[in-house]
This record gives C-alpha cells, sequence and structure tokens, in this order.
C-alpha cells in the first residue's frame, strides 16, 4: 500500500473514533458551560436592545433589513450536536494527518514501526503545542465574552503554535545545549509579545464559570490528544507493515 | 521497458522510495493543516455556526 494511503485510512480510522469519543466528552464537559454562558449572552443582548434609544433601535432595524436573513445555524439539540461530531471527527482527520506525516518520516528514516506509547509522546506534544502554548496567551473563552478582533488573535495563536513546535522540535531533535537555549527562547517569545487583548472587558458571564471552561477544555483537549497520538500511531503501523512480497 | 530502464530502476528504488515517501507525508500533513484550517478558522458564517461548539471546545479564536 503507498504511504499517502496507509496515511489517510490510518487518519480517517482514528480522527473517526476519537472525534466521537471527545464529542462525548464535550457533552459532559465544555458543552453544558457553553450553553449556559449563551444564556447570558443573550440576555446581554436584550437588555442592550431594550436600553438603546427609539432611534438607534431604527437604525439598527434598519441595518438588519439591509443584511437580510442571518446566516443558517444549527437548531439547538439533535442538530446542532451533530455538527459538533461532524466538526469533531474532521478535526481528528485533520490533525491525525498531521501526526501520521509525522510518523512516516521517522519510521522511513529509522526502519522502525512507531509504537502506540511513541504516538501518545507525540499526541502530548501536539497537547502542549496547539492548546497549552496559545491557551496561555489566549485562554479558552466562553460566548458572551467580549475579545480582542478575531483576525488578531487568529494571528497570535498561529505564531504561538508555529513558535512552540519549532523550539518543541529543537529541544528534542537537536542534542546540544545552544539548540535548547534557542528551542526555549522559541517557546517564551509569543508570550513575551503578548497575546491581543481588550483593555476593558465587560461581560454578565461569571468569572466562574469562564475557570471551569477553561479546565474543561483543557481537561477534553488532553483526552483528545492522548487517544489522537496512540490510535493514529497505532493504525498507521498496522497500514504502513511491510507487504509479503 | 528496455533492458537499461530496467537496471536503473533495480539501481534507485531506495533513493527513490525515501523521497517519495517524504513527498507523500508532507502532502498529508498539508491536506491535514488544511482540514483543521476551515473546520478552525474559516470565516464564512456558515461554516463558524455549524463549528461553532468545537471551536470554543478546542479554544480556537471564535467570535
Amino acid at each position: 500500500m503507498s504511504t499517502f494511503r496507509s496515511i489517510v485510512f490510518a487518519s480517517v480510522i482514528a480522527g473517526f473514533i476519537v472525534g466521537l469519543v471527545v464529542t462525548a466528552a464535550q457533552q459532559f464537559g465544555t458543552v453544558p458551560l457553553i450553553l449556559r454562558a449563551e444564556v447570558y449572552e443573550k440576555a446581554a443582548e436584550h437588555k442592550h436592545e431594550a436600553s438603546a434609544p427609539p432611534q438607534a433601535i431604527l437604525v439598527h432595524d434598519h441595518a438588519d433589513n439591509a443584511h437580510g436573513a442571518e446566516a443558517w445555524e444549527p437548531k439547538d439539540g439533535w442538530e446542532r450536536n451533530l455538527y459538533t461530531a461532524g466538526a469533531n471527527i474532521l478535526t481528528g482527520i485533520g490533525f491525525a494527518l498531521l501526526l501520521c506525516g509525522f510518523f512516516s518520516v521517522r519510521s522511513g528514516a529509522t526502519g522502525e514501526a512507531i509504537s502506540w506509547h511513541e504516538g501518545l509522546m507525540w499526541g502530548l506534544a501536539g497537547f502542549a503545542v496547539f492548546t497549552l502554548a496559545p491557551g496561555l496567551g489566549l485562554p479558552p473563552e466562553l460566548p458572551g465574552v467580549p475579545a480582542a478582533p478575531l483576525l488578531s488573535r487568529q494571528i497570535w495563536w498561529t505564531m504561538a503554535v508555529l513558535a512552540t513546535s519549532a523550539g518543541l522540535g529543537l529541544i528534542v531533535f537537536r542534542r546540544s545545549a545552544p539548540a535548547a537555549i534557542a528551542g526555549v527562547v522559541l517557546i517564551m517569545l509569543p508570550h513575551l509579545i503578548g497575546a491581543p487583548e481588550l483593555e476593558h472587558v465587560e461581560t454578565n458571564v461569571p468569572s466562574s464559570l469562564s475557570h471551569q471552561f477553561v479546565v474543561a477544555v483543557t481537561l477534553t483537549s488532553l483526552v483528545f490528544w492522548s487517544l489522537l497520538g496512540s490510535l493514529t500511531s497505532a493504525a498507521f503501523a498496522y497500514f504502513d507493515r511491510p507487504t509479503s512480497a | 521497458m528496455s533492458q537499461s530502464q530496467t537496471a536503473q530502476a533495480q539501481h534507485l528504488p531506495v533513493a527513490t522510495r525515501h523521497v517519495g515517501r517524504l513527498a507523500q507525508s508532507l502532502i498529508a500533513m498539508t491536506l491535514g493543516l488544511f482540514i483543521v484550517g476551515v473546520v478552525g478558522f474559516s470565516h464564512i458564517d456558515v461554516i463558524h455556526n455549524a463549528a461553532h461548539d468545537v471551536r470554543h471546545s478546542n479554544a480556537f479564536p471564535c467570535h
């Protein structure tokens, strides 16, 4: 089987399983908190509309009409959870393809299959790169909590991911002191620059809810990454085994 | 296949297989990043609304 096919087969299977497991975990962890925060978000929107002077409401209505109908969104309940499951599965497959690419290069160079345990280590590296590092500057946020402009946060998030992965790579694969120092500096760099944030944040969402959300996101992500790392490596080792020729 | 081509193919396989593996791995990784990018970062409203809870749950920047 070609390498690409082995990678895709392994990633689709691992991503599908991990996506479903994480969707279930999120139903207990993050989703109830998102739904509770949306109650505050909607209440704040209503209050804002009610307290606005009549003229402002007219202008607001006019603007709404100009925009036409609002964009589609899934209905609360089953439909919404179905799309969440789909997006989780796609995210799982996407990150599995990334991990599998590394597994394939590594096992191609060493001639040995990646064990599930080494896969787990790669998964934990993914957790550090994609959850811990960006989350330090941009903590997981609930709906209804205002934040800096989206694009600036997306750019900082991407920079944090790139710097952390490069830093970890230098530390793990170049076993020299200067490389290790450069690696640590690289990991610190995005945080020294600082993530974009608002000067004043006004929100009705209680800070205890926000704190619970940070914990829930971090734990569900840990489940996601450790499962994805070990399952993807096991599946890839299975599909990539040398065929008897 | 001519005789000289056959001889060449027998001499090259280790190097070409290695390069082929690297290229295929890179294509798979690019595809993976593209999928994550669309699900987690696309500004298109419909994609945002469908993946809304996943974006929040993965701490991707949202709203």
